[in-house]
């Protein structure tokens, strides 16, 4: 198998952080104005370049994308494969809503399983709409494979990867065999935008889909059946009023510490 | 009210003490039920001594020290074994990476549902988080029959047992394979640190955005006069003005300060994700339709370069 390597990097399709989000009465996440979580782009942007440094896909080096999700969670495999991943494999079911992280970590191991042979999971640092940065710890844990989270750098240097990782006070190298799983943050890189020749070409590249069944996995063991852990209540919370505004005349300083100084502060 | 029996880890025993949010993690621990405490070093005298002083009834040990050296498997697959003797309804961990990590692979061990980010925990189990960048309260239990959580700092306060009791200390050995798939930790340097407080732990946060232009002074100097931690929005941290470090918001640092000073920075909905959860918002822009004024406590509309140094020359000159 040489130097190449087979990258599968896991895409979550999640509601744009831009705007306002909402949980609705069923206490599970409203998915309009769904996008490709904009962590996972760090994410694909590292898998890519470990791929084009040992000559990209014509050297035999490949990056899947990968899903959970609706029929609608296809969109972003569809925007991966415009940035540059290979192909797409896209796990859809109805029995899938309401998937906490333990069913997740299941069926990605699963489904990660079923694509064999694969070299480096690669993450972002969180779902933007989750937040809990557990699934890859979890995958890891399914899969039998030591986890590199948190890197802000990665490379990989024959069958080792090498991370840094920063701490709240020390900055780590950690290294673990390949396979392994892998976590990026924000600062690893900047990714790319797709451009005209990659949306072009993506259309051309194969999204594969499974279903539960098609991964020897039962219905009872995810969705909101299978979760370990239940909402009880979901409450807004209550809307931030504005206080008093000043325009500054010279003064706005003393009149700041004197606010301060009222709400015993200083 | 039924009482669950609770094993709380710990990592890191510095010799001299237990540290204030260790001591913390214990007492949040204890809202649920008796506590045991796993350590992941072997811990002093004077460490049992101060467990005990705790409430903790049973510390367990490994019998390897170096667990240290390894990321976060091997600690699971210790903390599993540890569970299979100490048979407890909930497992508390700190919210860092590694503590969250650790509970999420002790999630899969155990068949335990884990809830990360408790803000407050009940002693039926329930768990109070924040989620969707903290617009969203929300209560959740573990319908497993063990509950994982890995709470927040400041979510219980220490306090010393009603009855002070000496812990057994019960060996547990760290089971054959544990280091097959660690991470290697080959490599450690410490970071700068700035004498300020933990950002996230800091009761006052003064943060600078695009309206500082890169120059952070006016910022440094009011929190200093303050005793406040800084924090930057990512408009100040990509521009490589100051470190990612000090980004509050979406993709950045969570704060829940008493106060919250916001200098120069817009509002826009990935800042504010950072920082609404604070008591007090302060914010200084000279654009009057920034929408951090939205949710202000308290707004200047004005220059940041003008405001700041005022209010910091007046804050010195009432302690004076």
């Amino acid at each position: 198998m040489g130097d190449t390597l087979k990258i599968v990097v896991l895409v979550k399709h999640v509601p744009d952080a831009q705007f306002d989000r909402h949980i609705g009465p069923d206490r599970t996440l409203e998915r309009s104005e769904s996008i490709l979580s904009e962590l996972d782009e760090y994410a694909l942007e590292a898998a890519l370049q470990l791929s084009e440094a040992r000559g990209g896909e014509k050297a035999g080096n490949q990056v899947i994308a990968l899903t959970m999700g609706t029929a609608d969670a296809a969109n972003a495999l569809k925007k991966a494969l415009q940035i540059g991943a290979s192909s797409g494999v896209h796990v859809t079911d109805e029995a899938l809503a309401g998937s906490d992280a333990w069913a997740t970590s299941l069926v990605l191991a699963a489904a990660l399983r079923a694509i064999g042979d694969v070299d480096l999971i690669v993450a972002g640092m969180a779902s933007t709409d989750g937040e809990t940065s557990l699934v890859p710890a979890q995958l890891a844990e399914r899969l039998g494979l030591p986890q590199l989270t948190f890197a802000s750098s990665l490379e990989v240097e024959g069958r080792t990867a090498v991370i840094r990782r920063d701490g709240g006070t020390t900055s780590d190298t950690v290294e673990a065999d390949l396979p392994a799983v892998v976590s990026v943050t924000d600062q690893i890189n900047e990714p790319r935008y797709p451009n005209f020749k990659g949306i072009l070409a993506a259309k051309k590249k194969k999204i594969a889909t499974f279903s539960l069944a098609d991964l020897g996995l039962d219905a009872g063991q995810v969705g909101s059946a299978g979760a370990l852990t239940r909402v009880e209540q979901a409450e807004p919370r209550p809307a931030r009023t504005a206080g008093t505004i000043i325009t500054d005349e010279g003064d706005a300083g003393v009149k700041l510490v004197d606010f301060l100084a009222a709400q015993k502060l200083v | 009210m039924t009482m669950t029996a609770t094993l709380v880890y710990l990592d890191v025993l510095p010799a001299e003490g237990l540290r204030k949010p260790q001591l913390d993690l214990l007492a949040a621990g204890r809202i649920l039920g008796p506590v045991s405490a796993a350590v992941a070093t072997p811990p002093s005298d004077a460490v049992v001594q101060q467990l005990g002083e705790h409430g903790v009834e049973t510390v367990y040990t490994p019998d390897e020290s170096d667990l240290s050296s390894y990321l976060v498997a091997p600690q699971a697959a210790w903390l599993a074994a540890v569970a299979a003797v100490a048979q407890p309804g909930a497992i508390v961990l700190d919210n860092s990476f590694e503590g969250k990590e650790i509970a999420g692979r002790l999630g899969v061990r155990l068949d335990a549902g884990v809830i990360t980010d408790v803000v407050a925990l009940e002693a039926d189990g329930t768990a109070h988080k924040s989620v969707l960048a903290g617009s969203y309260e929300v209560s959740a239990k573990a319908t497993s029959p063990v509950a994982v959580f890995t709470v927040k700092p400041g979510a219980a306060e220490a306090a010393a047992a009603p009855a002070a009791g000496s812990p057994t200390v019960t060996t547990v050995e760290v089971p054959q394979g544990a280091f097959a798939h660690a991470a290697r930790i080959t490599g450690r340097t410490d970071r700068p640190r700035s004498g300020r407080p933990e950002l996230t732990e800091a009761a006052i946060v003064v943060a600078g955005g695009r309206g500082t232009d890169g120059d952070f002074g006016p910022i440094e100097e009011l929190a200093d006069a303050l005793g406040a931690a800084v924090g930057a929005s990512r408009a100040a941290t990509d521009a490589g003005w100051i470190s990612h470090d000090f980004q509050v918001g979406q993709t950045g640092k969570t704060v829940s300060p008493q106060l919250y000073i916001s200098a120069g920075i817009s509002g826009a909905i990935q800042q504010k994700a950072g920082m609404q959860t604070a008591k007090i918002i302060v914010a200084v822009n000279s654009d009057p339709e920034s929408p951090v004024f939205e949710i202000a406590d308290f707004g200047v509309v004005g220059d940041l370069f003008k405001v700041l140094p005022q209010a910091t020359e007046e804050i010195k000159r009432r302690r004076a």
